[in-house]
């Protein structure tokens, strides 16, 4: 582990690409090829699920650090990490530790702790807090609460992996693709053998746009371009062969059995074809809204009636295999034009093409953009026809182009302490809109102030608290912010009403009186109408 | 009349700053007032305006540097009592920074002590802490979260020599910065090495009080000139000469900060520096506990830093605990 951890406070000390870079190919020189691959698993988002809930392991360090729970739970918000938390009440102060357990060691040791009972792993996750200094400390907690974010991209980590291998990057990429374990492989199969048994299901990296920078305009000759819409589903990759069908996401999960209306793929299309698209919620020629896809994500078992209800389409944006051929090289119009053969040649209703925005102007987008929302569309992708399919983010020859978020005026009702630097300040604000003359609470927000106006927000907070629960202030009502967000939907869970997706605070309306702010029902009436909402 | 009455009477929160009204003295305000005690010399507690200063001798060093020579001072030492009114003011070491103290302040039987801003152990150059058996405790709280706990300066000093010996071993010279008062020279009492040790214009001032005050510092540069230093050094210097020409000319260098805030991973990461150096001038969670224990206050009264918490923590542990609101600063790091 020591070595581990020492990479750790590398990479995580450092904003430097150059500095993290080698940290890493240094570790994979050296460590031992057992712990190279659960350090390759770690650092690509394969972490064994955690063995207790959080909960329990709250109750573990306050016991431990012999406070009551209430103060853990503040000191948590403050610090703003659980994992950090614990680590910071719980680590060993002793200066001379010596722990032999290498990360395979630990690894394994945590994966064992599964299914034990609640006591058993408290001994063993307090005995163990007790030998480890701050940084393995930190390391254990962060893999026993689940969510180890090492600082380091997965581009990062291939890289220093080639540098360190001699295999070049993209074919890492690949071979690092899908739902291996290092349980189930070894670093010699993962990385080094030339062509190991398990590529059939492996997807291809996804290839990423930026957000065009600029004008459209900028880009040149507007017949050089294709131009689709930018759909808000999830992205996926279907992969024919061998006669299986693999339905992979952007997140690298494993979704073939969620989607029963893909089983028919395998007739429709031939072997050796991988299709990259945009899994869906659709129904009567139109997407259903964000909420829809959701409640089909979470389930395992896909009744008759759920899929009735919420049925599903692969929308194909591109063909990345052809003939069991890769031919992610060969220019876009080409690739266009073979997969325009296959999905008519289909015939399949689940299987759907994006279609192509006919334009001639630039200037004939951007009032086409303006009807992004009925469609339920993000806005454009734009790509260029001579462009291969890449890895990764690339800037260049692929742009999205977003249509404006919506927004709306709200009233700041409630206000709770940040986290980290602003652990000190009230900055995760509530907020709400009138109906009756009273406030709902619709959204939270936590970004897009700057720190002056945050310090001002704060000092207003203090002086104007109503009332107190818990870390939560209820204010005067009275600081208007004008708050931005992407997608909106009737929804029963909510108070209001309403989900919307990704608020943000854009900037605070000082100019305006708090009823002077939007109602709720000029909310609702930025839902896209179409009867057909699910839950609403 | 009960203890808690007499000390609402001995001390109170007003809109100037801690006001003790039979002496008709204010306690570090932060409004003009016509009689202040200042127990030390950081901006927040020793303000401008004042019609009189009533500190420690190192105290009014600092504030005759910062607010100007021709104010009315009158300066005491570590120990002595002043009476004003039948209220008598006794200074007691803080080991805050240079002649940082607490004030005693008895009164018809009443014991109050001011905390200002205080520390445990002992750095070597701020005086030494000491307790005081009190009735009322108006204390400081920057730090009073069990996430807060100082690791021993010898660790802290072992730390950061290591540091500066590798940054010189890879060709890089060490910036340190910290609070140009208190901090900075802290840091160049911890550093054990032969490379010039060059101090920016705000750190050398305040190295000259220090030194006027009899507490000696290793020898330091005071760069007058744009020129590059020849061969590998240590600089010190305030946190805001961070992306500044004055610190380029020190190129290339490994930056680091020191303070308390550095224990936590979000601003450690959010500063733009390669090292942060968990070394704070404030009581950490242990220590705000060896005050209770060694002081036994009845009723503490917490007035900066995570104020609520620590009130509510010590109502649990059976201490009467409120907070009040001032204007003072937790810890700076600009
Ligand atoms: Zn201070």
């Amino acid at each position: 582990m020591r070595d581990f951890a020492d990479m750790f406070q590398a990479v995580d000390g450092s904003t430097k690409t150059t500095v993290k870079t080698q940290a890493l190919k240094n570790y994979f020189d050296k460590a031992d090829p057992k712990d190279k691959v659960w350090a390759i698993a770690i650092m690509s988002h394969r972490r064994p699920k955690r063995p207790m809930t959080t909960t329990l392991l709250r109750e573990w360090a306050a016991e431990y650090a012999e406070i009551p729970l209430w103060l853990f739970e503040d000191s948590y918000h403050i610090a703003g990490d659980l994992a950090e938390t614990i680590t910071l009440l719980c680590h060993s102060r002793e200066s001379d530790i010596e722990d032999s357990r290498s990360l395979d060691d630990f690894m394994k040791f945590i994966i064992s702790m599964k299914g034990m009972d609640t006591e058993a792993q408290r001994v063993l996750v307090q005995e163990t807090w007790r030998t480890l200094d701050y940084t393995s400390c930190f390391i254990f907690n962060k893999l026993l609460t689940g969510n180890f974010r090492m600082g380091v991209s997965q581009k990062l980590m291939q890289r220093s992996l080639s540098l360190s291998v001699g295999i070049e990057e993209n074919v890492i990429a690949h071979k690092l693709m899908g739902d291996w374990t290092p349980a189930s492989i070894d670093f010699q199969e993962l990385i080094l053998d030339i062509q190991p048994e398990n590529m059939a299901s492996k997807p291809y990296p996804f290839y990423l746009a930026y957000s065009m920078p600029g004008r459209s305009k900028e880009l040149g000759d507007p017949k050089d371009w294709q131009v689709e819409w930018k759909w808000d589903g999830i992205r996926g990759q279907v992969i024919l062969r061998d006669a299986h069908l693999y339905v992979w996401t952007r997140g690298e999960e494993l979704v073939t059995d969620r989607y029963p209306e893909f089983t028919s793929f395998t007739e429709s299309i031939f072997d050796g074809t991988v299709l990259d698209g945009e899994i869906m919620a659709f129904k009567d020629g139109m997407p259903l809204d964000f909420q829809a896809l959701q409640k089909r994500i979470g389930r395992k078992i896909i009744s008759n009636k759920l899929m009735e209800e919420i049925p599903v389409v692969f929308m194909i944006y591109d063909l990345l295999e052809h003939e069991g051929k890769d031919i992610r090289q060969l220019p876009m119009s080409e690739r266009r034009a073979l997969l325009e053969v296959i999905v008519k040649k289909a015939h399949n209703e689940n299987l759907l093409i994006s279609p192509l925005v006919e334009f001639k102007e630039w200037i004939d987008l951007d009032s086409l953009i303006q009807t992004a929302r009925e469609k339920r569309c993000e806005g454009f992708m734009l790509k260029h026809k001579e462009s291969a399919y890449e890895v990764g983010r690339k800037k260049g020859n692929w742009w999205k182009w977003k249509v404006d978020p919506y927004s709306i005026d709200a009233v700041l009702t409630f206000a709770m302490r940040g986290h980290g630097r602003r652990a000190n300040l009230y900055t995760d604000y509530t907020f709400g809109l009138w109906q009756d003359g009273e406030l709902i609470t619709f959204a939270k927000a936590y970004s897009g102030l700057s720190d002056k106006e945050f310090n001002r927000v704060d000092s207003f907070v203090r002086k104007n608290t109503v009332q107190r629960f818990g870390p939560v202030r209820q204010v005067k009502p009275e600081l208007v912010f004008e708050l931005a967000f992407e997608g909106i939907a009737h929804s029963n869970r909510h108070k209001s009403g309403v989900a919307v997706r990704f608020p943000r605070m854009v900037r605070w309306r000082t100019d305006k009186k708090a009823s002077e702010a939007n109602k709720l029902s000029d909310l609702i009436d930025l839902i896209p109408e179409d009867g057909r909402n699910q839950d609403g | 009349m009960s203890r808690v009455s007499k000390s609402n009477e001995l001390l109170r929160f007003s809109e100037r700053g801690i006001y003790c009204p039979p002496a008709d003295v204010y306690i570090d305000p932060w409004r003009p007032v016509d009689r202040a005690i200042i127990t030390h010399g950081h901006s927040d507690h020793a303000r401008a305006g004042h019609g009189h200063y009533l500190a420690h001798r190192f105290t009014t060093a600092i504030m005759k540097h910062r607010l100007g020579e021709g104010l009315s001072y009158q300066s005491v030492d570590y120990g002595d009592s002043v009476n004003i009114n039948g209220v008598t003011f006794t200074f007691i070491p803080a080991g805050h920074i240079l002649g940082s103290c607490q004030l005693r302040i008895e009164y018809k039987g009443h014991i109050g002590v001011v905390s200002g801003d205080y520390k445990l152990e002992d750095d070597g150059i701020s005086g030494c802490y000491e307790p005081i058996p009190c009735h009322t405790l108006i204390t400081e709280c920057t730090f009073g979260l069990p996430l807060f706990n100082w690791k021993e300066d010898h660790l802290v000093k072992e730390e950061l020599n290591t540091w500066v010996k590798e940054n010189a071993l890879s060709g890089k010279n060490s910036v340190l910065l910290g609070y140009s008062l208190g901090k900075a020279q802290r840091l160049q009492h911890m550093l054990e090495t032969d490379l010039p040790i060059y101090v920016h214009g705000a750190v050398h001032h305040m190295n000259a009080i220090y030194e006027h005050c009899g507490i000696s510092l290793p020898p330091t540069i005071y760069p007058q000139d744009t020129k590059k230093p020849e061969g590998p050094c240590v600089v010190i210097a305030p946190p805001s000469v961070l992306g500044t020409p004055w610190l380029r000319k020190f190129a290339p260098f490994a930056s680091s900060m020191a303070s308390g805030w550095m224990s936590l991973r979000g601003p450690r990461r959010r500063r733009s520096v390669d090292k942060g150096f968990v070394l704070s001038d404030h009581m950490d969670w242990k220590g705000l506990h060896t005050v209770m224990d060694e002081t036994r206050p009845e009723r503490v009264i917490c007035t900066h830093g995570y104020t609520d918490i620590f009130a509510q923590y010590l109502r649990e542990q059976g201490i009467e605990a409120i907070t009040e609101k001032t204007e003072f600063e937790t810890e700076q790091t600009e």
